[in-house]
Formats: structure tokens, C-alpha cells, sequence
């Protein structure tokens, strides 16, 4: 509630701008803004040539495939840049086996693990083991002089030379050239801090190698998020990867906590992404019985009364608390504290088997509260198991709360940051009646006359990985090595796959507009047109008078105050810098 | 001339572009520019992520549990010698590698409160840093934070009234009052400055209400840093910042604060203190936790250094997530534990003294059998640094639902 207090209140601005023009979602659109309005919302951002595209084929036939996925042919394109990043095939046993954490190389130095028994992961191990003392020696040693001793009998004085105030490519050419064993020794004499930018400077295959050799699981992170960049710029199913991320959003779980750097592959691609145009309640369930969930928010360790463990002090809310108030019925969806106790007692003894060696859902029954509950007014009688939790999903996955805040949701991710209630509505109808099937409910909203009104049009402000992707799709650059991209999202301040806090990110504006991260992609925007973003290629600019670059931009005449600013420009690439810099481009 | 090995020196420090950036400037440059100083009180937060272990930060040297419990890894009892804890009032003794903070204990303007920290018993470091940053232990929604919440709202703030250091806006600074990050006021520009102009008068003229306003802080705030850039910075008294990325970070809150731009609250973090393994070297001034301390003792003796007369109105408080294990582990480390330890620092603050109830390290007086118990409340030391430092925000505005805070007396 207070999240929602605080961004209408620094939404106000947009409020009252939305509100003055009131008639503004009720105002249609014309008919060559309505092309682009389909492509800024339901893809990230048109390419060169998309708008011919949907003319061709027609506003409605596209739509319909959109919402059938599984009718469009997906891009060899994508297919050809996923097919390196072996650890998106693996399932989360093999990832603990094929990527270890330093702490498992120890546990197995020590003999309180096994050896890994595939090859190639049982060498990387032994590898790390030998080298673990060395990098410790590095690690503590301050000393610059001894530092710049070790350096000088690896490198030749040039390469060193090069890797302090080279460009990017100069850098990564050195690196390139440098032979396995030099490459192990380089890293393992560097302190830490320097390692990391070693890696970064990296191509894309030697980074692998060094990932692999200094901190394994970071390359199960680099594989997802590289993913998650190449399909939202390759993928031919836009809507569909638009969803996945809305989804994964709305039951966000943290990468960076504990065994969820294993559990997040599996959970996105067998959790989210089958469901995200299916039933909700599937969807929910499917997320209710992941070990990623389970684990990020602790309920794989909750027990009822009498069966607290050494370690475990009994039941736990957390994921009861969030159920409802985030992946449900709504923080005001009704409910009280009685009923999160309630839903989580119901929860005890919905368990991971074996959470350190990838195991999946398990239910625990000698930890589950056999008493009787009552959630929300139902009562659950005692003796119950594992069917408790499955009757609280029942109870809330159909609650009239539960389809407001996700029509409400969708709308402010699809239409405005406050979309007007006649719409939510609507949806909410359709949900209850479909038993919550969520490509109706998309397919109501998309039917509406408020998507396709002037109010909704660039209403919504980019998010930093949308403004990104945008901006690589609608120069059509070429991306070789999605980890500068990655990093400069981050760094605009929405890690992929890293936000702490079980809310996801916000799907309203405010979020968005700070200082830093509004200079971080003015910043982006100019090094992206002078090709200086590493790993991405850009066709140099063509040249041409102002008004036309940014028309093949924006896909539209830019706005006056935007023109006028550019019009004495003269470079190309600044040009097209401050086009995918300006206000308009921040806008979808 | 360069020598050969001066050369790789040189290159090594500055390579990949991770270089000291020595751009300093005299005070009396600051002087002239800041010709109405303002006396507005500034209260900087520094988090030590990953649970640093206080049983070894101020160590509990009189209570005999604590050689029992650490066989291995217990800093030895004061002796005079420099691998001893440095005694502070005959029961606690400080670290050996927090040395440099000795003097401004003894100069009576760093509090140290003990067994303090969030009642919440998670001890997940994510967790715990997510209630202890957003000042509301146990409430997860909570979506800003503690800091945000300290500053008042005002007609024409500085737009860099509150600022973190490092790439993202700290989760303590999150919320409806403007805040920037900084990861370095170098890097706090637009690159190419005749793009700048053109973006400012893009945004400065947009008829977008959002990105109009923001933007307008954002130029103003650019255009303040310029100033500061173009300074060079000389730190003052002799100051040395250490040079890892804390000290860097301090050495920016200084260099904001003497810039006298309007910094009303800045953040800072410290990783490393997740000590499972080799916490303690062969000596105790060696090892994980001793190279940590170093670079933070030294990195808040500069600033403090540094800041000279204008500590007086500054206070500088230290927070980490939890604290650790009370017993040592089979690794020469510690475990995930509950209570802590917190600094003070800063002219108001009345140091000199460990401040705290000492619940004792007996196993029945352990937390859940293992770890140093709670008596102080971390929102009790921080409520007391915002209303009594701060003006202008009280405890229950701050830290929603913590109505009946106790304080300490530190300030």
C-alpha cells in the first residue's frame, strides 16, 4: 500500500496531465499511429521495416499471432546466438555440477563433497582446488610493486601498456592472443578488483573460460541474462517474451540468493514461460512448486507447531505474506494478518528434497500442521496434507480481488500507469469468467478502446532493459556479446534477474526517472550511435539531414522541441546519439 | 624519466581504467566558491555488507566465554603489542587494524554501541539487508528507505541533497525525495559536452511533464558537479584515503561535503565481511577480517581527518546486516549470527565509550544457543542520529511502526 501511495505521489505530474485531457482514453487513435502504438507495446520496439511489415499482414492477423506464439516461426537468428550459452540446457543439478561455487571447491578440497563425474567438470574442479591457494596469495597482496612484478613476467610491456589505454577492441585483442596458461596465470595474479574488469574487457569465448576458471556460477548468470537480451531482440514471439518478463516480474525471485543462481533456468523456462498466455492458476501453482520460489522465499524450511527443527524455528510467512499480498489478491485485496498465518500453516511441509543437489518439489508431511484453518472465510478441516496448499491456491486464484490486481497489473504494463477503471473492469469480468485464462484477458484489453486511444499512446516511460533493446532493434545493430549490454542495463539501474525484493520491478514510470539513469542513457544512447559499445556492431549512421535519422528512429516525426534542439547538429551518429537520447525515444 | 619497473608500476595500478583519478583541489578554493556556508547537518550511512563479525571488531576481551568460544581466532587481550586488541575501557579492546580510529575515540567523538542490530532472527544476508536498509525488520513491501525517509520535503533542495555512492541508488535512499547515485563525480556528466547543451535544451523545453522535471534536476545537478570536477581535490590535514573502493567512496563524500553543494545524507558500502572461511590470518592483523578493517579504519580515520572542524556537523554511523557465529567453525571463520556492533562518529557525538547492555557470551545467555543476543535496537541508534543530528523527521516518520524508541545517549 505504501509502494502504490508513493508512486502516485510522484506520479502526479503524469496524473494530472493524464486526467486534464480526461477524454484522452476515449480519444481513438489514427489509424498510422495505431501501428506504431501495437509495436511499442506488445514488442521491444520496432525494427527498420516492422511497420511495412504490419501493414502487410494487417493490425489484427498480427495481433492473433502474437497471442499463438506457437503459429510464428522463431529466428534462426536467435536460435544461432543462444546455441553457445550451454548452460540454458542444463537442469539444475547439472548446473550445480558443471558450474560449482567456491564454497562446493572447498567442500570438495576438504572431502566433504564428491568430485564431479563428468570430465570436463571434475577438471575445471581440480583445476580451481590447485589454484585456490595462489589467488588467496594474490588476493591479500596490496602491493602494487609486486603486483606490476608479477604482470611483467606474463606480459610483454606493449600488452600492458595496451590493456591500461587501449580501445575496447585493443583490449580485447591482446586477450585474445593470449595462450590458455597465460590466460590462467594472468587471472590468478590479479587481485579481484581487477579481474572483474579482465573479464569484461574479454571476448565473449576467453570471458567463458575465465568465468568458468574464477567463479563458475557467474557464468550460469551471464548465459541467462545474454538470453534474456538475444530473445527480447531476436525473438519473432515478442508478446510472448513481453509476458515472460511481466511474469517472472510479477513472481520476481533473486538470483543472487543462495541456491537460486541454480534454480533460476529452470524456474523461467518450466515455471513461467508455458503458462504466461494459460490459465493463471496454473501459472501460480507452477510458481508455488518451484525450488526457486520455495527456496527465495523460505518456505521450503516452514513447519507447523512441535516440528521446529535444530536450525529451523518453525512456520514461516514470508511466501503466505507475498502469495497474497503480491502474486494474488493485492496488498487492499482484503485480507488480514490472521489469513497469512492461516495460508502459510497451510503451506508447511511444501519443501525442495535435496536443495543442494537440484532436487525438486517435495512435500514434507511429518512438517505440515495437521491443524484445521480457516483462509479468508474457508474453512479447512484438520488432518489435512499437502491438498491445504492446493485449496489456498484454489480459494485465491479465483478471488474477485486477486483478478482486479492482475487486470489492474496488466493494464499498467500494457496501457497507463493508471488506466482507466472502466477497462480493469472489463478484464476483471473476463478473467472471473474464463476461470482466469490469461490470453482472454489479454485479448479483452487489446480489443479495448482505451489501448487504442490517444491516452495510451506513449504514455508509458521505457524501462532500462526496454529502452536498450529498443534502441539495438531500431538501429539494427549487430549483437556479438550481450555482457556490456547486460552491465549497462544494471547500471540504469534494473539488473536482470537481480532484484531483491519480492515485488519485481515497478511497472509504473516513477521507477524509472532519476538522475543517474536518465544521464546513463543520454550516455548510452551516444555511445550506442558511435559504435562504441563493446560487443555491438552498428552499421554507421547514413548520412542525412536531422528530421530524417530521427524519423528512422523514432518511426515518427520527432516532437518540435526535439527537433529543434538537433537541427543544427551535423554528424550523423550525434544525430541519431541524441535522438535515442531524447524524451521522445524514453517513451512507448 | 620512467624506470622499466616504474612504468608496470604505474600501468598496473591504472589498468583497465581503475586508476585513482588525482583531481584535487586546495580548501581555499572552496572557501571562495562557498562564500554563505550553510550549517545544515550531515549524517553519512556506511553499510558493511555481508555481516561483519563485531565479537572481532570490538572484542569482548573481559569476558572470559569469548577465549573459550574462539580458541583459534580470538584477538588477544591487550598487551601493548601490535597484534593485541587495543583496549578502550578495560572490557573492550578494538581490533588491532582499526588503530587509526583509536585517536578519535580517545578524542571523545566515536561511540561504539554493542550487541545491536535488527530483532528480526532471519540470517539471510539478503534479508537482512533489505529490513535493515528500508528501516522496517520482518515487513518485506516496504518500498522505500530509512534514509529517503529522513529528509524533509523542501521548496528548492539541492539536487544532490542526498547521494550513494556506487552504481546503483542504495536501497536506503530509495523513495519520493530526490537522491542520486554517484559512482564517481567524474563519471557524472554527459560525455560528450556539446551533446550536453543540446540534451539539456531537449529536456529543458519538453513539453513531457515525467522526464522534464527530472531532467532539470538532473542538468542542475551536472552542472553543479562540473564545478566540483573541475576542482582538483587535495584532502585536508594530511588525510590519506586507502585506495581500495571504500576509501575511494569516503574520499567522494568528502569531496561532495567541502564542495558545499547541499548534501544532506550520503551512503557508502563495504563488502567482504563474509568471513565462513580464514577470517583470522596466522596473526591476527592478517587474514580476511584484518584487511577489511584496514581499509575501513583508515578510510574513516582520513575522512574524518579530512573533515576537520566540519565534523561538528557531521555524524557518520556504521551498520552491517548481522553479526556472526559466537563460537568459531572448523574453518578458522565464523557462521551467519544476530547481534552486532555499530560506530558513531562525528562531533555531536558524545564517544569516547562503548555504550550498550553486554548480555554476556555464557551459552544460556546466547541467542538461539549461538549467537550474541540483542539489547539495542539499530533503529534506536539510528533514530537517535536523525532526530537529534537531523532536524526535522521523528523516529516513528523515519521507521514506520517503531513507536518506542531507546535511546543511548550517543548525541
Amino acid at each position: 500500500m505504501k509502494f502504490q501511495v508513493l508512486a502516485a505521489s510522484i506520479a502526479v505530474a503524469a496524473l494530472v496531465a493524464a486526467t486534464s485531457n480526461g477524454n484522452a482514453f476515449r480519444q481513438k487513435l489514427p489509424r498510422d499511429e495505431q501501428i506504431l502504438h501495437a509495436l511499442d507495446r506488445l514488442t521491444y520496439g520496432p525494427r527498420p521495416g516492422d511497420v511495412a511489415e504490419l501493414e502487410r499482414l494487417g493490425l489484427k492477423k498480427w495481433i492473433d499471432d502474437q497471442l499463438h506464439p506457437e503459429r510464428i516461426p522463431e529466428s534462426t537468428q536467435l536460435a544461432e546466438r543462444l546455441a553457445p550459452l550451454d548452460s540454458l540446457r542444463m537442469d539444475t543439478a547439472e548446473l550445480m555440477e558443471h558450474y560449482p561455487s567456491p564454497q562446493r571447491v572447498r567442500q570438495i578440497a576438504d572431502g566433504k563433497a564428491p568430485l564431479p563425474d563428468d570430465p570436463v567438470a571434475r577438471a575445471a574442479v581440480r583445476n580451481m582446488m590447485a589454484r585456490q591457494e595462489k589467488r588467496q596469495m594474490a588476493a591479500a597482496d596490496n602491493d602494487q610493486e609486486a603486483l606490476a612484478g608479477r604482470l611483467q613476467d606474463i606480459l610483454e610491456p606493449e600488452q600492458i601498456d595496451t590493456l591500461r589505454s587501449g580501445t575496447p577492441e585493443e583490449k580485447r585483442a591482446v586477450i585474445a592472443a593470449l595462450s590458455p596458461e597465460k590466460l590462467v596465470e594472468l587471472s590468478d595474479a590479479l587481485p579481484p578488483k581487477l579481474r572483474g574488469p579482465l573479464i569484461a574487457a574479454a571476448p565473449p569465448e576467453v570471458r567463458r573460460t575465465l568465468l568458468l576458471m574464477n567463479a563458475p556460477p557467474q557464468a550460469v548468470a551471464a548465459d541467462l541474462t545474454a538470453a534474456k537480451l538475444y530473445r527480447a531482440i531476436y525473438s519473432n514471439r515478442q508478446l510472448a517474451e513481453i509476458l515472460d518478463d511481466f511474469w517472472f516480474n510479477h513472481f520476481n525471485v533473486f538470483m543472487d540468493k543462495g541456491i537460486d543462481r541454480y534454480e533460476i533456468t529452470d524456474y523461467e523456462a518450466h515455471a513461467i514461460e508455458p503458462h504466461v498466455l494459460g490459465k493463471f492458476r496454473d501459472l501460480l501453482e507452477a510458481t508455488a512448486k518451484s525450488p526457486a520460489m520455495l527456496f527465495y522465499l523460505d518456505n521450503w524450511q516452514s513447519r507447523g507447531p512441535g516440528q521446529a527443527g535444530k536450525k529451523n524455528t518453525g512456520l514461516n510467512e514470508n511466501y503466505g505474506r507475498e502469495l497474497l499480498e503480491l502474486h494474488t489478491m493485492g496488498v487492499d485485496g482484503g485480507y488480514t494478518q490472521r489469513d497469512v498465518t492461516e495460508v502459510a500453516r497451510c503451506f508447511t511441509g511444501w519443501s525442495i528434497r535435496a536443495p543442494r543437489q537440484g532436487g525438486g518439489f517435495f512435500y514434507n508431511d511429518r512438517w505440515h500442521d495437521k491443524g484445521a484453518k480457516v483462509v479468508l472465510g474457508v474453512t479447512i478441516p484438520a488432518g489435512g496434507g499437502m491438498d491445504d496448499g492446493e485449496k489456498v491456491l484454489d480459494i485465491v486464484s479465483t478471488s474477485p480481488a486477486t483478478a482486479h490486481h492482475i487486470s489492474l497489473e496488466l493494464a499498467q504494463k500494457f496501457v497507463a500507469d493508471n488506466p482507466p477503471a472502466s477497462l480493469v473492469d472489463r478484464m476483471t469480468k473476463i478473467f472471473l469468467k474464463s476461470g482466469g485464462d490469461l490470453r482472454e484477458v489479454m485479448k479483452a484489453m487489446l480489443d479495448s478502446a482505451e489501448f487504442w486511444s490517444v491516452g495510451a499512446f506513449h504514455a508509458k516511460v521505457k524501462t532500462p532493459f526496454e529502452m536498450v533493446a529498443s534502441a539495438i532493434r531500431a538501429t539494427n545493430a549487430d549483437v556479438e556479446d550481450a555482457f556490456t549490454l547486460s552491465n549497462q542495463i544494471a547500471k540504469l539501474g534494473e539488473p536482470i534477474y537481480r532484484k531483491l525484493e519480492p515485488t519485481g520491478y515497478s511497472n509504473v514510470n516513477a521507477e524509472w526517472v532519476n538522475s543517474s539513469a536518465l544521464l546513463g542513457r543520454m550516455n548510452f544512447a551516444l555511445a550506442l550511435a558511435a559504435n562504441k559499445v563493446p560487443g555491438v556492431h552498428l552499421e554507421p549512421v547514413a548520412a542525412g539531414d536531422a528530421q530524417t535519422i530521427a524519423r528512422g528512429l523514432l518511426f515518427a516525426d520527432a516532437t518540435e522541441q526535439t527537433r529543434a534542439a538537433i537541427e543544427k547538429t551535423q554528424r550523423p551518429e550525434v544525430i541519431a546519439g541524441l535522438v535515442m537520447g531524447s524524451p521522445d525515444f524514453q517513451r512507448r | 624519466m620512467h624506470t622499466r619497473r616504474a612504468f608496470l608500476k604505474n600501468s598496473s595500478i591504472a589498468m583497465f581504467g581503475l586508476g585513482l583519478a588525482p583531481a584535487w583541489l586546495s580548501r581555499a578554493a572552496y572557501a571562495r566558491e562557498s562564500s554563505t556556508p550553510s550549517r545544515k547537518k550531515i549524517l553519512v550511512a556506511v553499510f558493511q555488507r555481508g555481516a561483519a563479525d563485531g565479537l572481532n571488531v570490538v572484542v569482548p576481551f573481559g569476558d572470559p566465554n569469548y577465549y573459550a568460544l574462539r580458541p583459534t581466532i580470538a584477538i588477544p587481550r591487550p598487551d601493548g603489542t601490535a597484534a593485541a586488541a587495543l583496549d578502550l575501557d578495560g572490557y573492550f579492546g578494538l581490533h588491532p587494524s582499526l588503530a587509526p580510529l583509536m585517536p578519535v575515540f580517545q578524542a571523545g567523538q566515536l561511540a561504539i554501541v554493542e550487541a545491536v542490530g535488527s530483532p528480526d532472527p532471519t540470517r539471510s544476508h539478503f534479508d537482512a539487508q533489505d529490513y535493515m536498509e528500508s528501516g522496517t525488520p520482518g515487513v518485506k513491501a516496504t518500498a522505500d528507505g530509512w534514509l529517503n525517509r529522513t529528509l524533509a520535503p523542501e521548496q528548492r533542495p539541492s539536487p544532490v541533497r542526498a547521494v550513494s555512492i556506487g552504481s546503483g541508488l542504495a536501497r536506503a535512499l530509495r523513495g519520493p525525495n530526490e537522491a542520486v547515485s554517484m559512482g564517481n563525480i567524474g563519471d557524472f556528466q554527459i560525455r560528450d559536452a556539446g551533446s550536453e547543451q543540446t540534451f539539456e535544451a531537449m529536456y529543458g523545453n519538453s513539453v513531457d511533464t515525467v522526464l522534464h522535471g527530472t531532467a532539470q534536476e538532473t542538468f542542475e545537478a551536472v552542472k553543479l558537479m562540473q564545478s566540483v570536477q573541475k576542482q582538483k581535490y587535495v584532502p585536508a590535514g594530511g588525510a590519506r584515503y586507502p585506495g581500495g573502493q571504500f576509501g575511494q567512496a569516503m574520499l567522494q563524500v568528502a569531496r561532495l561535503i567541502k564542495a558545499n553543494v547541499g548534501v544532506e545524507v550520503a551512503f557508502a558500502d563495504v563488502g567482504g565481511w563474509d568471513t565462513h572461511v580464514n577470517e583470522v590470518g596466522a596473526k591476527p592483523t592478517e587474514g580476511q577480517l584484518a584487511n577489511r578493517l584496514a581499509e575501513f579504519g583508515q578510510a574513516l580515520a582520513a575522512f574524518y581527518q579530512d573533515m576537520g572542524d566540519q565534523m561538528a556537523d557531521i555524524v557518520v554511523v556504521t551498520m552491517s546486516e548481522f553479526g556472526r557465529t559466537a563460537r568459531e567453525n572448523g574453518d578458522r571463520g565464523t557462521d551467519h549470527g544476530h547481534a552486532n556492533v555499530m560506530f558513531a562518529m562525528g562531533g555531536d557525538i558524545h564517544g569516547g565509550k562503548v555504550y550498550g547492555d553486554w548480555p554476556g557470551l555464557a551459552s544460556e545467555r546466547l541467542y538461539e544457543g549461538r549467537d550474541l543476543a540483542l539489547t539495542t535496537d539499530f533503529r534506536d541508534v539510528l533514530g537517535e542520529c536523525v532526530t537529534k543530528h537531523l532536524s526535522g523527521r521523528t523516529v516513528a516518520e523515519v521507521f514506520p511502526g517503531y513507536n518506542q524508541p531507546r535511546f543511548r545517549g550517543l548525541l
